[in-house]
């Protein structure tokens, strides 16, 4: 028999498995793996420089850009950090909203990880349950920004909007029968609040659905149990954060122990891991999905109680309505002044962290003054999740690889920036 | 403030003692500058003993052309409102030395234990390229943030296993992320029919300002004036 010598492999960037853009240059030895050697960068855009060069808020659109299936999330880590600076306090029911609107956000990222991580290693039912769901939290970001993705919903100071009254509704069509498009339009007949509260009624159900295609699927285990397995000492070590730290065991959650906005006054629990391995972070993801939407569910009913301001009311930095800006000189000037240059931040720095689905997601900014930042740094946790590649997969089998980058949840657009 | 964040800069304070330099701030965050030449000693003792066990965070900035801005504020002009800020560009990198505090390496430290987190800076000082430690030995997650902060501001990080360029092509000239780097770039790529590969050439495009960077100074801001209104 000829003897196997080790040997170096191309994987990516066009690979379906590979997330969007990775490149994976792997030393083999039959196939074990040796080393992993990810080449990053290839969607790489420079957020930060371009966000330099603009004013504060016209750079909250890159973030959405940044990790493009948990757009609110990356709004959410900036606004805080220049909230910060500013020194300003965000009036109660944008808070409410900007938490129903994380949730609902962290609920999107993990069906699309759970989609595509199951397509990934084998199973291609959990896809289609995934992408069904996260449809109707599509049309959520549609309802209350105008867009499905790229929102641009969260502004320094409160939220774009208030809540809508009505939900959009499906139409008749050539391809959609009269009977189809009711049975669509039966919880979208009342505000956004109800549509979001039928989701929550309902996504229980499917989150147990989710979890009859895999929690004991034999292939599903054979694939993730024991793969990736990172110690809790490793994950700190490495810069862990979010279900991956979680994964492994270590208890730690900024909405509960560096509570932002309102999660200090909602009622959810923490699930973590005992093995570190992908199977756990499996199940930490899963939990996560039902703590998320108790969370939802405590939100909607504050925000049906609770009615008031959604931004607050400074008008150096928000920009007046339209009504009052066609109506008042004073609005006229604030409207002309914040849209052609914008407001000037105080000197100092600061670094505010949400906890994203991902991890960890901070923003540290630095200002001199100016209407600009002066240097915009993005943290984003899939950055230090990608560099311990190499270790989690050392010595697995090739196949492995592919299960650490569903588990690791990768999206080019926060490791590139 | 609260306690808790005194407790840790009293702590800090006494275990360094003039190592570390605490600059104020006003949100609330605890930063310390300390001399580069101290820092690897610094790090792990703020590992080992004071118990910041994670480093969330490195990068570096550029302290180049902080505070200016492009469009005077102070007084009246005769031009008005001017999109045509034309400034060019300062090429320092061939400098022999540059200013003291223009290259500084930041490090945002978190203690899981304590739910604490603290912010680090070390400027490079004259040195062209600048150069620092390298912390990996003691936090293994700076490896690819400071593959990154050489990528983009070229600072050298001494003892760094593997420091090659990470977010910017195969081949790349400069550093990008430094303020003398045009936004627009250097170099622009296309596909070059006769030679049959991609192939680099001058960018053809023209920098442009669309909202000058202005800084105003904001009395609603200034600590004593703040004070008093607030009674």
């Amino acid at each position: 028999m000829a003897e196997i010598q080790s040997y170096t492999m191309n994987f990516g960037p066009q690979h379906p498995a590979a997330h969007g853009v990775l490149r994976l240059v792997l030393e083999l030895e039959g196939e074990v793996i040796h080393k992993a050697d990810p080449h990053v960068g290839l969607l790489h855009r420079a957020t930060e420089k371009l966000a330099e060069s603009k004013p504060f808020s016209q750079s909250i659109g890159y973030m959405d850009r940044l990790d493009y299936v948990s757009m609110m999330c990356n709004e959410h880590g900036y606004v805080l950090a220049i909230e910060k600076l500013l020194g300003i306090e965000v009036p109660i029911r944008a808070q409410y909203i900007r938490v129903m609107f994380d949730e609902i956000t962290r609920i999107l990222n993990h069906l699309m990880w759970l989609g595509a991580h199951g397509l990934d290693i084998g199973a291609m039912t959990i896809f289609l349950y995934c992408f069904r769901e996260r449809e109707d939290l599509m049309d959520l970001y549609e309802a209350v920004s105008g867009t499905r993705m790229h929102a641009t919903y969260y502004r320094p100071g409160g939220v774009y909007r208030d809540l809508p009254e009505t939900m959009p509704k499906y139409q008749e069509s050539k391809f959609r029968s009269k009977k189809e498009v009711d049975r669509m339009n039966a919880d979208r007949q009342g505000s956004l609040l109800d549509f979001v509260e039928a989701f929550t009624d309902k996504f229980p159900g499917c989150v147990d659905e989710y979890e009859t295609l895999l929690t004991d699927n034999r292939i599903w285990k054979q694939r993730t149990v024991n793969i990736g397995v990172v110690s809790p000492e490793r994950a700190m070590q490495l810069g862990f954060t979010g279900p991956m730290l979680r994964g492994s065991g270590v208890e730690w959650d900024l909405r509960k122990k560096q509570p932002y906005e309102v999660y200090d006054q909602l009622d959810f629990d923490i699930p973590v891991g005992v093995n570190g391995d992908c199977y756990d972070r499996y199940l930490v993801r899963v939990e996560e999905f039902r703590q998320s939407n108790r969370i939802i569910k405590q939100c909607v009913d504050w925000l049906r109680e609770n009615r008031g301001p959604v931004m607050i009311d400074d008008r150096k930095i928000v920009a007046p309505t339209r009504v009052e800006m066609k109506d008042d000189m004073e609005s006229l000037i604030h409207h002309f002044k914040l849209f052609t240059e914008g407001y000037c931040v105080p000197e100092g720095e600061a670094y505010a962290a949400v906890e994203h689905p991902k991890g960890e997601f901070g923003v540290y900014l630095i200002s001199d003054g100016a209407n600009k930042p002066y240097r915009v740094k993005i943290r984003a946790p899939g950055f230090a999740h990608l560099s311990a590649m190499s270790e989690m997969v050392e010595g697995h089998m090739l196949a492995d690889v592919v299960a650490v980058i569903g588990t690791q949840d990768i999206v080019f657009g926060e490791v590139d920036r | 403030m609260t306690d808790r964040f005194e407790t840790l800069a009293a702590r800090i304070d006494e275990r360094f003692g003039e190592q570390m330099l605490r600059v104020e701030s006003r949100c609330g965050e605890l930063t310390y500058e300390v001399d580069k030449d101290h820092l690897l000693e610094v790090a792990t003792a703020l590992r080992g003993e004071i118990g910041f066990e994670m480093l969330i965070d490195v990068c570096g900035v550029d302290y180049l052309t902080y505070g200016s801005d492009e469009w005077l504020t102070k007084s009246a002009t005769e031009t008005g409102f001017s999109r045509g800020v034309e400034r060019e560009p300062v090429i320092l990198d061939e400098a022999d030395e540059f200013d003291p505090k223009r290259f500084a390496v930041v490090y945002h430290l978190l203690s899981l234990q304590q739910n604490l987190r603290m912010r680090l800076r070390a400027y490079t000082g004259t040195s062209n390229p600048p150069i620092v430690h390298s912390v990996v030995d003691i936090w293994n997650s700076a490896n690819w943030f400071e593959r990154e902060a050489f990528d983009l501001y070229g600072i050298l990080f001494v003892g760094h296993p593997d420091l090659r360029r990470i977010l910017t092509d195969y081949g790349f000239i400069g550093h990008p992320f430094r303020k003398d780097f045009p936004l627009i770039g250097n170099v622009e790529v296309s596909y070059d029919e006769e030679k049959g590969r991609v192939a680099y050439q001058p960018v053809s495009i023209e920098p442009r300002t669309l909202v000058p960077r202005v800084i105003r100074d904001d009395n609603r801001y200034e600590a004593a004036l703040k004070d008093e209104a607030d009674g």
